[in-house]
Parts: C-alpha cells; sequence; structure tokens
C-alpha cells in the first residue's frame, strides 16, 4: 500500500483493517541470480538499488538473525558528508544526496533531519586542520562552514565555552548533516526490496560460499544449499568469517564500538556535535534521549558488548563539553561489532574470485554510508565496474599504496 | 577486564595498549614476492573468532611486552607470558 496522508485518513475511517505486513516471509529458492549475504542497511539497499535501477528481481538478501538486527539498528544515527580524502568525499555526498531524495523515492517516513553536524575545534591548530578540511569539501562542491566561538555559541549555547583544558574555540558546521531513524531506513529498504520481488530470507545463516574452479557457485546456508550466479558479501563485523570460507583474507578486524542513550529530557541540543579534543559525538532523538558515542573499545572482539573503561571514557569526553547533562540518567547502553579496515575507509570491490564481491571496512561509519553503499555494490555487481564515485574503495589499495587514511594513523585498525 | 601480567600479576586493561596478532614476521625484503608478503605482512589479519594469540604493551606498568590468550567471543582470558624469551629468563 502506498503510504500517504490520503492513506492515513481513510484508514482512520476503516478501522485500520487495511494495514498489510510491509514484507514477506518466503520460502528460499533453489536458485537465485545474485545473493546478498547480510540483511542490515547495506544488504538491503543493495538488494533494493539493484531491483530499482538495474532491474534484477531474482535475488535474495539472507540475514543470520532478524531483519536490521545488526550495528543499522544500533548506531548513533549521525549523517553527514565532511570527509576530506578525494576518494571518500564525492562517495559520501553521493551518499548524503540519496539521503535527502530517499524518503519520497522509498515512499518511507525515514526522518531524516539536516539539522547540522557541528565538529568543534579547541585550538589554533586544529582550526586550520578545520579549515583545511572544509576547504577540500568545498573544492569537491560540499559546503562547510567554519564557525567562530560566538557563531557557534548562538547554535550551542550550553556547552562548556571556558573549560580550562579544552575551550572552544569554533567549529566546522555542515549544515546539511544530521540525523535518521535508523531502523527506519532498514525497514524502508526491505519494504522497497520486497515490494519489487526481492527474497528476504531473516534467520537464514550462510555457513559457507561455494567456490568451483575460481567462480562462486553459491552460499551453504541453515536452510540448504542456495544456488547464485553472483554473490555479495556485505556481513560488516562478520565479513571476515565469512570470507574465510572462500579462502579470502581481508585488510580487516572486527572491534566493538558502544554507544549510550540518556533518558528523555526536553528539547536541548538542535544539532549534532562532536568534541575536537577527543572523540565523542552527541545529539538528541525525536523522543528527547541524548544519543551519544566515542571511540572503540581497542581491542578485537566479536562480543558486541563493551567493557567500562569505554564507558568511563565516553562520560568523561561528554562532561569536558557538556557539563550541564551531568545528572542525567543514562537508559541504556549497548556495544556493536565494527569491520575496521586497515586505512580506516571502506572496500566495495570485486575479490578475484568470479561472482564474489565484498563491501566491508565500514569502521564506525557506516550509517551515513548505507544508501551509497548499496546503490554502488549494486552497481558493481550488475555492470562489474565500480560506480564513478566509488572508484577509490578498491580492495587492492593496501598493495599499491593508494590508502585513504583520513586519521593518519597508519595500518592500526583501533586507532581509526 | 582485568590481564595477568606475567610480572606485575592481574591488572586493569586499562594500563596495558593492544597492539594485536601474535606470528606476524617481517618478510625478507629481497624476496622475489616481497611486495606481496609486506603487504600481508602490514594489512592482513587473521581476525578469529574465539581463542586468540595476542600482543599487549603493559605501558602504564612494568612495559613488558606480553602475550595474551583471550577468546574474542566472550573476553574470557586464559593465559599470558612474557612475549620474549629474554624477558622470561630474567623474571626468573
Amino acid at each position: 500500500m502506498h503510504y500517504s496522508v490520503f492513506s492515513i485518513i481513510s484508514q482512520a475511517f476503516k478501522g485500520q483493517k487495511d494495514w498489510k505486513p510491509v514484507w514477506r516471509y518466503p520460502e528460499p529458492k533453489a536458485e537465485y541470480d545474485m545473493l546478498i549475504i547480510g540483511g542490515g542497511g547495506h544488504g538491503l539497499a543493495t538488494a533494493y538499488y539493484l531491483a530499482k535501477n538495474h532491474g534484477y528481481t531474482n535475488i535474495a538478501v539472507i540475514e543470520k538473525n532478524y531483519l536490521g538486527s545488526g550495528s543499522v539498528g544500533r548506531n548513533t544515527t549521525i549523517v553527514r558528508s565532511n570527509y576530506q580524502e578525494p576518494g571518500n568525499i564525492p562517495f559520501y555526498e553521493h551518499s548524503l544526496k540519496l539521503w535527502e531524495g530517499l524518503e519520497q523515492d522509498l515512499n518511507y517516513n525515514a526522518m531524516m533531519s539536516q539539522r547540522g553536524v557541528l565538529n568543534l575545534y579547541h585550538s589554533d591548530s586544529q582550526r586550520d586542520d578545520y579549515a583545511r578540511r572544509g576547504n577540500a569539501m568545498m573544492m569537491h562542491g560540499v559546503r562547510a562552514d567554519l564557525l567562530n566561538r560566538e557563531q557557534v555559541r548562538e547554535v550551542v549555547p550550553f556547552l562548556d565555552f571556558d573549560n580550562a583544558r579544552f575551550p572552544i574555540h569554533g567549529g566546522l558546521m555542515q549544515w546539511r548533516g544530521g540525523t535518521a531513524r535508523h531502523d527506519a531506513v532498514a525497514w524502508g529498504f526491505a519494504r522497497g526490496a520486497d515490494s519489487r520481488g526481492v527474497d528476504i530470507l531473516q534467520n537464514t545463516e550462510a555457513k559457507q560460499i561455494r567456490v568451483e574452479n575460481g567462480r562462486v557457485t553459491g552460499v551453504e546456508t541453515s536452510r540448504g544449499f542456495i544456488k547464485a550466479k553472483k554473490v555479495g558479501i556485505v556481513a560488516a563485523g562478520n565479513t571476515t568469517r565469512i570470507a574465510e570460507t572462500a579462502g579470502l583474507r581481508l585488510p580487516i578486524e572486527s572491534y566493538v564500538l558502544q554507544a549510550f542513550v540518556s533518558e528523555a529530557i526536553k528539547p536541548l541540543i538542535p544539532c549534532v556535535v562532536t568534541f575536537g579534543a577527543g572523540h565523542f559525538y552527541i545529539s538528541q532523538s525525536d523522543k528527547g534521549g541524548l544519543v551519544f558515542g566515542a571511540s572503540l573499545d581497542y581491542y578485537t572482539s566479536y562480543a558486541a558488548r563493551g567493557n567500562l573503561p569505554g564507558v568511563e571514557d565516553t562520560i568523561e569526553e561528554a562532561m569536558a563539553i557538556m557539563p550541564s547533562i551531568s545528572r542525567v540518567k543514562l537508559l541504556r547502553h549497548w556495544g556493536g561489532i565494527m569491520d575496521m579496515s586497515m586505512d580506516g575507509s571502506p572496500i566495495i570491490d570485486k575479490t578475484g574470485i568470479d561472482g564474489l564481491y565484498i563491501n566491508c571496512g565500514w569502521c564506525y561509519g557506516g550509517f551515513k554510508a548505507t544508501p551509497a553503499s548499496g546503490y554502488c555494490l549494486a552497481h558493481l555487481m550488475a555492470t562489474d565496474e565500480s560506480h564513478p564515485v566509488a572508484t577509490a574503495l578498491k580492495l587492492n589499495r593496501f598493495e599499491t599504496g593508494h590508502v585513504i587514511d583520513e586519521a593518519g594513523t597508519g595500518a592500526q585498525p583501533n586507532l581509526h | 577486564m582485568r590481564i595477568p601480567c606475567p610480572f606485575c600479576g592481574p591488572r586493569d586493561s586499562q594500563e596495558f595498549s593492544f597492539l594485536g596478532q601474535t606470528g606476524l614476521k617481517r618478510p625478507d625484503p629481497n624476496a622475489p614476492d616481497a611486495q606481496k608478503q609486506f603487504h600481508d605482512y602490514v594489512h592482513i589479519r587473521d581476525n578469529k573468532a574465539g581463542l586468540t594469540k595476542e600482543l599487549w604493551l603493559h605501558a602504564n606498568g612494568c612495559r613488558s611486552w606480553i602475550v595474551v590468550e583471550r577468546n574474542t567471543l566472550t573476553h574470557e582470558i586464559t593465559g599470558s607470558e612474557f612475549a620474549s624469551p629474554l624477558t622470561k629468563e630474567a623474571a626468573q
């Protein structure tokens, strides 16, 4: 059913009887043209764009848990394109443009809110660095505004501007950035893909990718073997585990990242604010909870739960810029597994095995990339050519030296 | 998470810094496939789910490099030893 204000009003008079489930629970077919491993945001977006842009409908998404149960359901919902490296900016800007039209395209309310993303700077040298980043963005046609202290004060007056150790000197603002409702993004893509004939197979775990004579033939799953001409691995934190079954070794390590939500308070934070002297980001959800997070727990993990030093570090950073929230109660916090690449940037590429494609290395910035990630992987799987905005996101860049290291920290994934 | 340092005893994980997988050997730069070997050495990791052996530095403690046996699925730590045989010898 098409969602609109008219459908809501008419259903109000019909006792809400005509609403239907928005996706099916199909039985797996024996064979598909294409199979996507991973029913998170990126996997569902890939299926959606394969169907919409390239006309493939005999495809399936397999998900070991329920739909959207991984990182798409457990992130801090930030959407932005304020990157610095030439290989990244066009890709993330493409993503932000897709975000801007996503709700109309999907006919689904993803609660996209372009409330602005503000990166604070705390020293003169950091101001220069942020000016450089803003200039890099503008050279790619992406607007950035370098705000001074008073301009920042107009937007977020409640910050601790005169903090003795980390005084706030100003910030780099991307007004087009913001937040979106994370679950709704997964549901919207799932609905769009399902309505075009894509089979979404939940509770179907990929066990083994079958390769014969250098060509992928299908995937052994917990519900039997499914034959497929092309397979895309979009398995986020578990990428290396499934890629290993096809004999692939990847420049990826998995780490846990924690995120936090406070009790709901009245509207306080109008945009996304990040702390420049550490690594901390905070916004306020439409329900009123403060949503925030910081760095990774710095050791490899598949446990999807963090440790207390990470909690302490996050709270300390919050206090450094916003002591006003010190008595707000923490409602819940959780951990997710991040596929950290060796340069901190993603990989969307072929693998050297015919018909096997990979989409991974999202580190902890995957949510904002959801539409473009699906868009570019769909383009790659359909045409065997990288999409023009994703040509730098190659798997072999680690061999050729064309790494895209935004943070400049080298091949140490826990530092990105 | 507490890490049993062979020199200091059980200490809070915050005192340590994490390097990662053990057993990586710097390749011979004169080998014919040195470029590929160096790529693997710098970038490719096992990323095991389960029992792993990792290098940790007791940075805010005795400053020894130690090998910690840890389960990445549960965070359970089942053993540790000095990374260098020389340190092991000196500590005895």
